[in-house]
């Protein structure tokens, strides 16, 4: 009696096997149906004449269309953008993270009001955000530039010129810059999280020994700080570069890739193409180009980060 | 190599008192264990020291020279944590290395003086290995020669053995203080196990409360504790303690005896009838649990017996035992402080 009632007990949650594939479920279906099958049907685009009026996969091209793009002059300069962005969004974003980490983790009055406003411009939806840095920059009204003539930097007989404006949006470099800036405004929250929490994780014990053993503030971020903080911050660029390098938002609400092509990024140009253009097959093409670089680059992250894990604590 | 002083050396974190006044004077070479239980402020009061924490009050001072407000860096004073704390990043020989860099001895230097700690500590086949890769005990021992590299005024210990292995501990114990015998620099050894204590340091000072209630030799705290508390902590088991004529009545259960046995005090001695409730095996020794029942309450006592006198002992029993006088120790009840008037 008792024992049947036992075994009656044994429900789902005690068969792992199961339990596993039910848990993986929802998960594997999502991969399945919104990363994998989209990744095939452009792989599949790329080697047709498909446009968007006529989106049959039957007038295969081969690699026609990977031709036709890099022929084009906007190729090499969204690829370089992209690269650009990518690393210079990359290396702000993991000095400015873990300079917050380090000032986070120690205790100081309003740090709670710290941690409210650092984390803001990510509970930020895109489109708000985008209208504050439309206006940031204005061609007109920018307060940046405001400040900047206020402080004799801007206008004529200063340093940055004659013209009362800078047109950030206007401009190959500027506008560059700006592309980045916001990106690191908007993805440094969620970088900082990752790299604080592995600072958290350090143990006390080693930067009270430092600090014993006589080591300053430089010598223990560099020698102490972030060679423990290594795997964590690869995996702060992993995301951050991914995030950054198939972004189109920011682009396209800001420079629009212009003047002419000169702040084009790859995701864009595909989307600009393929959609707008109607170049289905060329747009595929376009995305496709990023996808080596997006695979390396998680690859890369991953080996580093457990190579550097299994250096570790591990005996 | 240096004197220890602190001088009314207090530390409030809002309302709560961790150290509330302790003045502590550690000569040049001695070896000084902090002993308390946990929450006592023997780690608050350690942290002071090495300039970790900046203390509420009071003054420290090292080798004469007043360093109460400066930085752990400025104080020369190496610390041994009780996880050790090696850089998990560095090898070895770059963990003993690490406070030489700070403060920018030339390279031959350094490993003329790496060497010669690694030699002390007799680790040069772990020198390429990482932290992650050492056992407890050579985890210690690498810790130990980071903090002898720089001949520091002063070592800190906290509790450095509490998290090796039971067995390799003793050895350990004799280690620690054979090093320091070696190289006589002044220590401070935090710690909860009175073993270690008794029997490392020259002199202990025990806290609780954020007071030190009493600071002498191991033998002293032994044999002539200060109040009721040092008489209950430091002893296993601790001292027996019973209600008399308005006072407290202390003595070390290794003086109670049967009268029959030939060690007992036979005159000027207290004799106390006892009712055995339990014989317990200790090795080289048994612990009998009593109860004096004519008391007005019951009060329970514990014997500590050679084997030969055991024998003669049942459980259930009535019997006899005695303690000589001269090992009583009197304690008044209401503050718990020893009374020095023994006779009356």
């Amino acid at each position: 009696m008792s024992e049947a009632e036992a075994s009656s007990r044994v429900g789902l949650g005690d068969r792992d096997h199961m339990l596993g594939w039910l848990m993986l479920g929802p998960s594997l279906i999502y991969i399945a149906a919104l990363v994998g099958l989209p990744f095939f049907l452009a792989i599949a685009l790329s080697v047709t004449s498909a446009t968007v009026g006529d989106p049959s996969i039957h007038g295969f091209v081969g690699l026609g269309n990977f031709v036709q793009v890099l022929h084009e002059s906007a190729f090499p300069l969204a690829l370089r953008n992209s690269v650009i962005v990518t690393l210079g969004t990359l290396i702000l974003t993991l000095v400015l993270a873990t300079a917050e980490s380090e000032l986070l983790v120690r205790d100081f009055r309003g740090k709670r009001l710290l941690q409210i406003l650092l984390i803001l411009p990510w509970a930020m939806p895109v489109s708000l955000a985008a209208i504050d840095w439309l206006w940031l920059l204005d061609s007109e009204f920018s307060p940046v530039d405001w400040l900047l003539r206020h402080m004799h930097l801007l206008g004529p007989g200063s340093p940055l010129g004659p013209a009362n404006h800078l047109y950030y949006y206007g401009k190959e470099w500027l506008g560059l810059g700006a592309i980045v800036m916001i990106n690191v405004w908007r993805l440094l929250p969620f970088a900082t999280i990752i790299v604080l929490a592995g600072r958290t994780s350090i143990p006390r014990d080693i930067f009270e020994q430092a600090q014993v053993d006589g080591a300053g503030f430089f010598r223990t971020l560099f020698s102490i700080t972030l060679p423990a903080l290594l795997p964590i911050l690869m995996v702060a660029s992993m995301f951050t570069a991914l995030l950054v390098f198939g972004d189109m938002a920011v682009t396209a609400l800001t420079t629009r890739g212009g003047p002419g092509y000169a702040t084009q990024v790859l995701p864009y140009w595909a989307y600009l193409k393929g959609i707008d253009g109607g170049a289905l097959s060329e747009g595929a093409a376009v995305a496709l180009f990023m996808f080596p670089v997006l695979l390396v680059g998680a690859i890369l992250a991953l080996r580093m980060a457990y190579r550097t894990d299994s250096q570790g604590d591990r005996p | 190599m240096a004197t220890l002083e602190l001088r009314g050396i207090k530390k409030h974190y809002g309302s709560i008192h961790a150290v509330n006044g302790v003045d502590v004077v550690v000569a040049e070479g001695e070896f000084l264990a902090i002993l308390g239980p946990s929450g006592c402020g023997k780690t608050t009061l350690m942290r002071m020291i090495a300039g970790l924490e900046m203390p509420s009050e009071g003054e420290i001072l090292i080798g004469g020279k007043p360093v109460t407000h400066l930085p752990p860096r400025a104080r020369n004073v190496s610390m041994v944590f009780q996880s050790y704390a090696l850089y998990p990043n560095m090898t070895v020989a770059k963990n003993i290395a690490f406070p030489l860099k700070t403060r920018g001895m030339p390279q031959a230097e350094r490993d003329a003086k790496v060497a010669w700690a690694v030699g002390i500590m007799g680790i040069g086949h772990l020198l390429h290995r990482r932290p992650a890769r050492l056992s407890g005990g050579e985890k210690q021992k690498v810790a130990l020669a980071r903090a002898l590299v720089r001949n520091p005024a002063l070592f800190i210990f906290d509790e450095p053995l509490s998290s090796l292995d039971a067995q390799v501990r003793t050895m350990a114990r004799g280690e620690l203080r054979q090093l320091h015998d070696r190289t006589g620099v002044t220590t401070v050894y935090v710690t909860h196990d009175q073993l270690e204590a008794l029997g490392m340091g020259d002199r202990i000072a025990i806290m609780q409360h954020g007071r030190v209630h009493q600071l002498g030799t191991p033998q002293e705290l032994y044999d002539d504790p200060a109040d009721t508390f040092v008489a209950a902590f430091l002893g296993a088991p601790p001292m027996n303690m019973l209600e008399r004529d308005g006072r407290i009545v202390g003595f070390r259960a290794e003086y109670l005896l049967p009268s029959t046995s030939p060690a007992a005090a036979q005159d000027d001695a207290l004799s106390l009838r006892m009712h055995i409730s339990q014989l317990e095996f200790l090795g080289a020794e048994w612990l009998v649990y009593g109860e004096i029942e004519n008391a007005a309450t019951p009060q329970k006592l514990l014997a500590k017996v050679p084997p030969a006198v055991a024998a003669t002992l049942r459980v259930d029993e009535q019997r006899e035992f005695t303690v000589a006088r001269s090992r009583l120790r009197y304690f008044d009840p209401t503050t718990g402080l020893r009374v020095r008037d023994e006779r009356g």
